[in-house]
């Protein structure tokens, strides 16, 4: 297995508040990664780095063996990095196919687009009965699953995706992963953000717990789940 | 729910071409052989130069291609903009240096509409109207490239300072540092006659520039139309929608942005030199702050990101402004005997109808389709959460 995508020693601020101190990382190709971590810890905020939208304001990203921390966002997503962000943010008065169109954003190949588009769809096959839907009008699990969707549209190497299943009904969070596993499964390395732990590592291979913007634990996904401490402050045994 | 597509909502290309050269070629006919034709009604000819003269029509056409222009900027990129009449003014002053005895001193002719003897820098319309159009669009991406990076309300103002300073510095371009740039408030005079070969076209033929007024519109309906439905009109309406998933997507958004501005100045630029030969001089007064907002009122009553909207609006409210009002107001004085200047009601109107719009119709006279699905959001998500709860 080689490294997709390596984290040394970013620190992230904003303005003069420091989010992140000092997180290093490490996803390889092929893999699922995990985040955990409290509210506040700096998982978004790290994933914001490594997608560009945020600079650090020291420290090293690379990805498959380049340097791209303080490449603007828009080019990263070129490099492979697709980013499923916080709060879904899809395009909520367009309807479900321009949403996915959008996410093919930079994208020339029409074949592979279209192949694509039928991938996701089969995916969430949810989707496809809402495709000419404008997106707002649906609920939100449907939302999440258009913004995973979107995501992959961009046909990206890395996954990145923050908090899927935030306020979804449990029924719902368990497809969501179920769908997180089958995505890996068809060739997509994914970092994923969860608070709920419990969930993430179970899919997971491996995971890295954040506190106050440091890597506080990290290690094999099944080995965490033993850890009492992790049991303890974030599983809630 | 039903499902409703809401992708495509311009007409296809093809339809609207038929339909836009027919209405052209009735106009053109209409004013250039009917109403001079000596059979015509007495009454039916003084009817239309009262309602509809000429010269309203023509300059309706003018404010018609930079309203388009304002649109994609305003109705596509979803960028406020209160300064665009300084494009119009930068427009017009490059048809006012290019095609006139401005620069008596010198004496540059190519392709131009008059005699090599007279001096003076006289290109060809057809080419100082490409000439103004980058100059503009050249300026928009001057003004956008550090302005850009602003939020919404902040741009509006720089926007706003940009349409305050430009025609300014036009006002007081007598000496600026020791040129003459402008003339100042005497404004530049004459403009060469636009030249179409068999002849050129002087202050009072009307008729030939309504139609290459109706081109110019053409031109820029096709430009709207095209963008609108290629990769550059997806991200607009992308950023529109939310600038920072736009860029999630990869979206670049000061390179899609200063596009916008561009394409948006590039449209004031032909408006300007087109406004230049349709009144045959260059005037510092006429290019006022009120004319932002005029234009932007255009866009916005007859339906932001729909072309055929803000044709509509910039036709209609030119028309009330310039021609309307005065024909209503005379009809009315003498029909009742009273003295009353309607003309001056101009704001008061302008004021009510606004108002009204935004109470009663806020998508405009002919609102793009998703737009109107935004403006109504609320009731129709109410509409069927009530219907879900009856279930």
């Amino acid at each position: 297995m080689t490294s997709l995508l390596e984290v040394k020693n970013i620190e992230v601020a904003y303005g003069k508040i420091v989010a992140v101190k000092d997180v290093s990382l490490t996803v390889n190709e092929g893999e699922i990664v995990t985040l955990i971590g409290s509210n506040g810890a700096g998982k978004s905020t790290t994933l914001r780095t490594i997608s560009g939208l945020l600079k650090p304001k020291s420290g090293e990203i690379t990805f498959k063996g380049d340097r791209i921390d303080g490449t603007p966002g828009h080019e990263i997503v070129g490099l492979g990095i697709c980013h499923a962000p916080e709060g879904r943010r899809i395009f909520q008065r367009m309807s479900v196919r321009e949403n996915l169109e959008l996410g093919a954003f930079l994208r020339n190949d029409k074949a592979g687009v279209d192949s694509d588009m039928d991938r996701v769809l089969d995916l969430f096959p949810r989707l496809k009965e809402r495709i000419e839907q404008r997106a707002g009008t649906m609920s939100g699990g449907e939302q999440q699953m258009l913004a995973v969707s979107r995501a992959l549209m961009g046909s990206p190497k890395l996954l990145l995706l923050d908090e899927p299943s935030m306020g979804l009904a449990p029924v719902l969070v368990e497809m969501i992963f179920d769908t997180i596993s089958k995505i890996r499964q068809q060739g997509t390395t994914i970092l994923l953000i969860e608070q709920n732990a419990m969930a993430a590592l179970e899919v997971a291979d491996r995971a890295y717990v954040l506190e106050s913007g440091k890597v506080k634990l990290s290690g094999k996904a099944a080995d965490l789940r033993k850890n009492d401490e992790i049991t303890k402050a974030y599983l809630g045994h | 729910m039903a499902k409703r597509p809401i992708s495509n909502v311009t007409l296809s290309n093809r339809k609207w071409a038929l339909g836009y050269t027919i209405a052209g070629a009735l106009l053109f006919l209409i004013y250039q052989f009917l109403l001079p034709w000596n059979g015509l009604p007495d009454g039916i000819y003084r009817g239309v130069y009262q309602w509809m003269p000429p010269a309203a029509v023509n300059e309706s056409l003018v404010y018609v291609i930079m309203a388009l222009g304002l649109n994609i900027v305003v109705g596509y990129a979803g960028l406020l903009d209160l300064g665009y009449v300084a494009f119009w003014a930068i427009g017009g002053y490059c048809a006012g240096w290019f095609m006139s005895e401005f620069f008596y001193f010198l004496n540059i002719h190519f392709f131009g509409s008059v005699g090599l003897d007279r001096p003076g820098i006289h290109i060809n319309f057809w080419m100082v109207l490409i000439i103004g159009g980058f100059v503009c669009a050249l300026f928009g991406v001057l003004i956008g490239a550090p302005t850009l990076r602003l939020k919404s309300d902040y741009l509006a103002l720089v926007t706003l300072g940009f349409g305050e300073i430009i025609p300014q510095v036009f006002f007081n371009g007598e000496n600026f540092f020791g040129f003459n740039i402008s003339n100042g408030t005497k404004g530049i005079v004459i403009v060469d006659p636009i030249p179409v070969g068999v002849k050129n076209l002087g202050p009072f033929d009307f008729g030939w520039k309504l139609l290459i007024f109706i081109l110019l519109a053409a031109v820029m309906v096709f430009i709207s139309l095209r963008l609108r439905r290629g990769r550059l009109g997806r991200a607009w309406l992308a950023i529109r929608e939310d600038e920072l998933a736009a860029s999630m997507m990869g979206v670049p958004l000061m390179r899609t942005k200063l596009a916008s501005y561009a394409v948006g100045a590039f449209a004031g630029g032909l408006g300007g030199v087109a406004f230049a030969t349709h009144v045959n001089g260059v005037y510092a007064e006429r290019f006022n702050f009120a004319i932002s907002i005029f234009l932007l009122a255009m866009v916005v009553l007859g339906g932001m990101g729909n072309v055929w909207g803000v044709i509509l609006g910039a036709f209609v409210l030119s028309w009330v402004n310039g021609t309307g009002l005065v024909a209503f107001g005379k009809t009315f004085n003498s029909q009742f005997g009273t003295n009353i200047d309607f003309a001056s009601f101009t704001f008061l109107l302008f004021g009510l109808v606004l108002i009204l719009m935004m109470l009663f119709r806020r998508e405009g006279f002919l609102p793009e389709s998703r737009l109107k699905l935004v403006l109504n959001e609320d009731e129709l998500d109410t509409a069927s959460e009530a219907k879900k709860a009856k279930k």
